[in-house]
């Protein structure tokens, strides 16, 4: 399922970044990169609409023929991307909102930590436990 | 680490020494206890062995590694051979006899080392040295499971200088290797860690005393280093502290952090560090000194420390952020942000334990696992699972839950119009007391306005009646509408006395409404559908309503189902804010119950009512019906394709408006007006709805007057049932009618409301979906 998932501040820098296939990072860095302008289209479209959790979820940011891109976003404009094998039988869109809500569940839980600045590097060791769980469950 | 070259035979010989050190199978970390020993055997004063700990690096890195004890053992023959330890020993000194380890401390110790240094020199025999140390070393060490292998030999020296401080406290015998296994949880070590674990402990602590009163003079000569200081700054409480056994040197640091506990006491909890069944134990000293230091932050043990001042406190241990951060981690068990005592004993003793070299785990070991009772149980493993879930359930509770799964966006609308729909349905539609059953219910209050005949028709129709003539005005809201569509049928009702010429106007209402929904105008025309399983299921109610607002034409048009000729009329007003109340399914069921009513009507006697309430719907309702039909439209349009509620009220709009369902769509907000119709299911209604439309049409007409007149006859109708059963069919119908108008009015109005907020979301999520589109 996922290849690489990130997160990104709000100020658009990556927080954390992990890819499966650790030979193509750099490409999947580079997707991450690129899929930013289309969650901040995305989140400037929604502008004052509600902010519920279909809000946060931004679905699909656009598909390569290789894989398909998933961005999410939180309200402190934290943004989490997932990129997804395309070869895997299409995730379901509910699969995609699951791993989104676990993710934003693993982040509020490293906030929490009183050592964690916001705006470091994540290192946590349950964060990196709870990705490539999702990692290798698409695998 | 300087570069380590050794000989072959020394290479062996090391490898040798490490994989018997080694206890733990680590290939990676001799274990403390046992390089101590072998360092023992060394028959070396103690300063040198400490010396050449320092050397290796074992006292920097906490454990032996590989590297680390191969240097030490290089360090030892240096030392052996009487050079002076120096680093540039290790490489420069050449033929250097292997290091001899002598055991003196018991004769199996001798004999081993007898082994070692005969064998010393010969590779062949260092598998025969080897086998002898671990027995020595058993003996010696008693249990050899030394779960972490950071046991330092420096960490051991230092302990066992610990008991020369207090040799009062804890038998001399124990130091060293008591602090070896200090590891092991032992809780009744305190006097004799000897005494603990395995039976290597009997035949060593026979010996121990010996060797340990031996060793302690060599020990002793060791000044108490800064690490029991700083333990026991570090603990305040009386000596129990496994933990202390630990001590690295980065301990010290806590000494400006601790208050300086007597060394006696720290010294004592180091020595008793054997309750180490469990490394993670923590025990009564530790806990204790824990609890002290938690007051120190939060007076009330019940209270949470926040967690700036959990980091401000555990900074002082000058570990680094990261380990702090994991240990936080590990510690919070509710991931709240703050700790309660015993996260901050869990958290605290893992701070202790990094200190003294043990790893961090990964996960939370069960004897921290925060317990519920607090202070009473402290060196006990806790019951993680009382204390744990409470714990965790007040920090679930409490803990931030930023992704909360909520439910699909496309539904709440809906959901939560529902409830209100309803309520204002009720408080609106209902002046008959008798009790609505929202969802299914259409077709279950029609039948049992069916069955009633009799008094409900009069109170249930003027309400109906009131509510009709509104309905064409008003738009959109769905009371407004519900009030209208109430108000024309009542007009409908009231400009006949009797259900017979009410129906043509509730059944021209009806008609209208049934186009909206779908079903009723359609049940009363054609004959009653075939029976369906009525309450409970929405379609199938609505299908019911159908027949049961065909069914009363003359009746308020309550009953849902009127599969049986007779069911009694329900009261109207329970008919008339059912399917108001509905989800918009249900409401469409609804008002498809409310328009079989109508449907029903043919079949019954009551069904000329229906044509007093299409008549009165045809007059006063159009304008609404349209609205109705497209606002029905609507309504289904966001719970079903739109295409088929278009389709349905085009269907029913060809029974008496046929360009209403083009509309549908736009004209959402103010239609709902068919105070008859609820929101039709799409097919069904459909079908029904063209059905009954043209007969609704006509009976309408026909029935207006005689729903009136069922009205008027509504209090003789139980009267007449015997009798005048024209008169009571009428007035059933009439009830019906009136019912099932001002229900599907009901939900209709509700049902366009929902609509007109899902259109506008799902207009919404269309116009997201389609902005990145546009910028492709």
């Amino acid at each position: 399922m996922a290849v690489c998932i990130a997160v990104i501040a709000k100020e658009n820098y990556p927080l954390y970044i992990r890819s499966i296939p650790t030979e193509n990072e750099l490409k999947f860095h580079y997707t991450v990169h690129t899929s930013l302008d289309v969650v901040d289209e995305k989140i400037s479209a929604m502008g004052k609409a509600l902010v519920d959790q279909r809000e946060l979820y931004l679905g699909l940011l656009y598909p390569t023929e290789d894989y398909k891109v998933y961005g999410y976003v939180t309200n402190s404009k934290v943004k989490f991307v997932m990129v997804v094998d395309s070869s895997n039988t299409a995730l379901r869109d509910n699969e995609i909102r699951s791993m989104f809500r676990k993710l934003h569940n693993s982040y509020t839980d490293i906030m929490c930590n009183p050592f964690y600045n916001p705006g470091d590097r994540i290192h946590s060791r349950a964060f990196d436990n709870m990705v490539t769980s999702m990692m290798m469950q698409v695998c | 680490m300087e570069g380590l070259t050794l000989s072959e035979a020394e290479q062996r010989y090391y490898c040798d020494l490490f994989s018997y050190c080694d206890t733990e199978s680590t290939k990676k970390v001799a274990s403390s206890g046992r390089v101590l020993e072998l360092f023992r055997a060394a028959q070396l004063p103690n300063d040198v062995v400490m010396q050449i700990m320092e050397l290796c690096g074992a006292t920097r890195l906490g454990y032996f590694g590989r590297s680390q004890f191969y240097i030490a053992l290089k360090l030892v023959a240096v030392a052996q051979t009487g050079l002076p330890l120096r680093v540039e020993s290790l490489n420069t000194v050449k033929d250097l006899p292997l290091p001899r380890f002598v055991v003196s401390k018991n004769e199996q110790e001798s004999r081993h080392t007898a082994l070692y240094s005969s064998d010393a020199d010969n590779p062949a025999s260092y598998s025969g040295v080897i086998p002898p140390p671990p027995g020595r070393i058993q003996v010696k060490k008693g249990s050899v499971s030394h779960d972490a292998v950071q046991q330092r030999t420096s960490a051991d020296q230092q302990e066992s200088t610990s008991p020369v401080v207090s040799p009062q406290q804890s038998p001399p015998t124990s130091p060293h290797t008591w602090r070896k296994h200090n590891r092991h949880p032992s809780g009744g070590n305190n006097e004799r860690p000897l005494a603990g674990p395995g039976p290597f402990w009997a035949p060593f602590s026979e010996a121990q005393p010996g060797s340990s009163t031996t060793s302690d003079p060599i020990w002793s000569g060791h000044s108490p280093p800064p690490h029991q200081e700083n333990w026991v700054s570090f603990a305040d409480t009386p000596p129990t502290s496994a933990l202390l056994t630990m001590h690295p040197a980065s301990v010290q640091d806590q000494t400006t952090v601790r208050t300086v506990a007597s060394a006696t006491t720290a010294n004592e909890i180091r020595r008793q560090s054997s309750s180490y069944d469990d490394p993670w134990k923590i025990t009564d000293e530790q806990r204790q000194y824990y609890v002290n230091q938690f007051k120190t932050i939060q007076p009330d043990l019940n209270g949470f420390i926040p967690g700036s001042a959990a980091k401000e406190f555990f900074t002082k241990s000058k570990l680094p952020i990261l380990e702090l951060s994991h240990i936080w981690e590990l510690s919070d068990f509710d991931k709240d942000g703050a700790l309660t005592l015993d996260e901050f004993c869990a958290a605290f003793h893992l701070v202790v334990a990094r200190k003294n070299g043990y790893d961090l785990p990964e996960k939370l070991p069960e004897s921290l696992m925060p317990k519920l009772i607090d202070l009473e149980d402290s060196a006990v493993v806790p019951v993680i699972s009382e204390a744990g879930e409470q714990t965790g359930e007040v920090g679930y509770a409490s803990s931030p839950a930023e992704a909360p799964p909520s439910k699909s966006p496309s539904m709440p609308s809906l959901n939560q119009t529902w409830p209100e729909l309803n309520q204002s349905s009720e408080d609106t539609a209902i002046v008959h007391p008798v009790p609505i059953r929202m969802t299914p219910s259409k077709i279950h209050m029609q039948e049992m306005e069916l069955k009633r005949t009799g008094s409900d028709h009069a109170n249930p129709t003027s309400p109906l009646l009131v509510k009709p003539p509104d309905l064409p005005e008003e738009n959109k809201m769905s009371s407004s509408v519900k009030f209208t569509a109430g108000n024309t049928v009542t007009d409908g009702y009231s400009s006949s006395d009797s259900y017979t010429s009410d129906p043509e106007q509730i059944g021209s209402t009806v008609t209208r409404q049934r186009s909206h929904s779908g079903t009723s105008p359609d049940n009363t025309a054609p004959p009653p559908p075939p029976p369906r399983p009525h309450q409970s299921h929405s379609r199938s109610s609505s299908l019911d309503m159908n027949r049961s607002f065909s069914v009363t034409p003359g009746q308020q048009q309550a009953g849902v189902v009127a599969y049986p000729p007779a069911v009694p009329p329900r009261p109207q007003p329970s008919q008339g804010p059912g399917p108001h109340v509905h989800r918009p399914v249900d409401a469409e069921g609804l008002i498809a119950h409310t328009s079989t009513s109508p449907q029903q009507i043919p079949e019954q006697p009551n069904f000329a009512d229906f044509s007093q309430f299409e008549a009165f719907a045809v007059s006063g309702v159009n304008k609404e019906e349209e609205d109705e039909i497209e606002t029905h439209s609507e309504v289904l349009q966001v719970e079903k394709p739109s295409d088929s509620a278009s389709s349905l009220r085009v269907a029913k709009a060809d029974g008496r408006v046929e360009d209403k369902a083009p509309a549908n769509v736009p004209t959402n907000a103010g239609k709902g007006t068919t105070p008859l119709a609820p929101p039709p299911k799409p097919i069904r209604r459909r079908l029904k709805s063209e059905d009954e439309l043209r007969p609704e049409a006509e009976e309408h007409t026909q029935k207006t007057g005689v729903i009136a007149a069922v009205l008027a006859s509504q209090p003789s109708i139980p009267r007449s049932v015997g009798k005048d059963k024209k008169a009571i069919q009428a007035s059933i119908r009439r009830n019906k009618e009136t019912n099932t108008v001002l229900a599907r009015l009901n939900s209709e109005l509700q049902q366009q409301l929902k609509d007109v907020l899902e259109e506008r979301i799902s207009l919404e999520v269309q116009l997201e979906q389609l902005r990145p589109f546009s910028h492709l």
